[in-house]
């Protein structure tokens, strides 16, 4: 198994975060895993995006051109990255402030409005969570026990009582996502 | 480039970056001094929260700039200790004095420099445009430094541990040349195991030459690069070039990936020979025979190895984050057999594997 993924929105959407704890997913089902962010000025305010690679083999290159899933959460990150998704691939949207929306035939596109449900509910901190449900619902790339599992390694002893909340979190965005057919 | 199978008890996930700081910090360095710059801050900011002075007792100084980096390095490694700094390509430029300093005083120290886009004060993006200043001097006299180029988060704990060794047992100043890729870049590391600080005591016994305080029963030990007689400065020079000979013939260190039977063959170092290797996986999948050959050490360079492979590919490309500069030791080291081709991206840009893939083609139909 090798998954090669980009996520990609706005600064403060929880991106990185999100790369994060499936990379550290990962790690804890023993698989080879890479995180590369964009850390230039584009984060500062801008796009920000983080590549990450599950595999069972060694992974060679941690930068790619092309990728097996792409998450988008803004109208710029879908212009730069949906004809990098390879043919029969995924493409995963928030279609919020959306004013174009993906028009490839030859990939699987999700349409999961986590902004639109983390606003009206007050649920904004898990947000990225949502998404993160969305993709395990149509890519079980890593199992949900396996994210509980990363997310108790890397949030400090303090956190460790939010973890019900983002495996909530998890649940709720795996009924939100929907196929666009 | 690490496929040895790990434990998953002590596997930990972190940048390159952080590595560099917990591998310090676990084989015994003395003295850290540094001052911040992207993309290699997270150097210094994890020796600062790991606070190793309460436990190791190391010392992490943030100086007051680059220069007093290099220099309080110095007068840490003239006493013997384990002395590091880190910086990123415009930082080194201002050390490069301190450097050849350290070269002519025979000095131990371990200097990494996570580079970025050149040249002024370029970009924070990846680059590998370092390469001449750190393998053909980039400061003054003749002097030449170890250079490490790791291509992993794994290589970039090992490499600090061995950058030390090196030091040590050469008496020269040690380069880690990473670049923003591999710093930034979350992998699996396996840390090495703690090793204690050696007390003034044991590094009496190990640096007889250390200027620790003088006891009555010998000379004193003096440390500088000055020497106003030609024939002693030329002595100087000779025994330094006889200890990179001796460099040259005992630590060159390389790898290897589908060269046995190669036609064409990539040479590339730290994050282009990643990209690379996934080119080269590409040009299998399609029938081409083709190869990498990654320098781990930069200097010394693998040049029998390249020059091993001129006899049997019909020709070779080298991929550098830059405008060219390890080409040349390469085609040297080819001495015209077979052509030697170059593919680059500068000021930032990192190589896809697919623009490799496309390269390679074209030496082919050459």
């Amino acid at each position: 198994m090798k998954e090669e993924i980009i996520i990609a929105g706005f600064g403060g959407q929880g991106v990185l975060s999100m790369g994060k704890i499936l990379a550290y997913s990962g790690l804890m089902q023993g698989q080879e895993v890479s995180w590369i962010p964009s850390y230039g000025p584009e984060q500062r305010g801008g796009t920000a995006n983080v590549t990450v690679i599950l595999s069972d083999e060694r992974i060679s290159s941690p930068v790619l051109s092309t990728y097996d899933t792409a998450i988008v959460l803004n109208q710029p990150s879908l212009e730069k990255f949906e004809s990098k998704v390879k043919p029969g691939g995924t493409l995963i949207f928030d279609g919020n402030g959306f004013k174009k929306f993906p028009t490839r035939t030859d990939i699987n596109i999700y349409r999961i409005d986590a902004t639109e449900y983390a606003m009206a509910n007050n649920e904004s901190k898990t947000m990225n969570m949502i998404i993160l449900g969305g993709l395990l619902k149509v890519r079980p790339i890593v199992q949900v026990a396996n994210v509980l599992k990363g997310l108790k390694k890397s949030l400090p002893d303090r956190h460790h009582h939010l973890i019900p909340m983002n495996e909530k979190a998890i649940q709720i965005g795996m009924a939100l996502i929907k196929k666009v057919e | 480039m690490n496929n040895k199978k790990k434990d998953t008890e002590e596997v930990r996930l972190m940048k390159g970056n952080e590595a560099i700081a917990h591998a310090a910090i676990r084989c015994g360095c003395d003295g850290y001094f540094g001052y911040p710059i992207t993309p290699q801050s997270e150097i210094m900011e994890t020796l600062m929260e790991l606070e190793p002075w309460n436990t190791t007792g190391m010392v992490v100084l943030q100086a007051e700039s680059e220069t007093a980096s290099i220099n309080m390095v110095y007068g840490g490694a003239g006493c013997g200790k384990k002395s590091m700094t880190s910086s990123s390509s415009p930082g080194v430029s201002l050390m490069q004095e301190g450097i050849s300093y350290l070269a002519g005083a025979e000095l131990p120290a371990v200097i990494v420099n996570v580079m970025r886009g050149g040249p002024g004060l370029g970009t924070i993006q990846p680059s590998q445009a370092d390469y001449f200043q750190t393998v053909k001097g980039g400061g003054h006299g003749d002097y030449k430094m170890i250079t490490l180029a790791p291509a992993s988060v794994q290589e970039m704990a090992d490499h600090t541990v061995m950058a030390f060794d090196l030091a040590f047992k050469y008496l020269t100043p040690v380069m880690i040349l990473a670049d923003g890729v591999i710093g930034q870049m979350m992998e699996k590391v396996v840390l090495p195991p703690f090793q204690p600080r050696l007390t003034e005591e044991e590094i009496k016994i190990k640096c007889p030459w250390a200027t620790l305080g003088k006891p009555a029963n010998r000379k004193p030990n003096y440390i500088y690069s000055l020497q106003l007689e030609a024939e002693e400065m030329e002595d100087l020079n000779l025994r330094l070039q006889s200890r990179y000979r001796t460099i040259e013939k005992n630590e060159v260190l390389f790898e290897e990936f589908d060269c046995e039977d190669a036609e064409y063959l990539i040479v590339a170092f730290g994050t282009s020979a990643r990209v690379c290797q996934k080119a080269v996986e590409m040009a299998r999948a399609q029938g081409i025979k083709a190869g990498l050959l990654r320098p781990i050490t930069l200097f010394p360079f693998p040049t029998e190895q390249i020059s091993h492979y001129a006899n049997q590919t019909k020709g070779m490309l080298t991929v550098e984050m830059s405008a060219g500069q390890m080409v040349e030791d390469v085609r040297l080291a080819v001495n015209g057999r077979v052509p030697v081709e170059f593919y680059g991206r500068m000021g930032g840009i990192v190589p896809s594997p697919d623009d490799v893939f496309e390269a390679l083609k074209k030496l082919i139909v050459k």
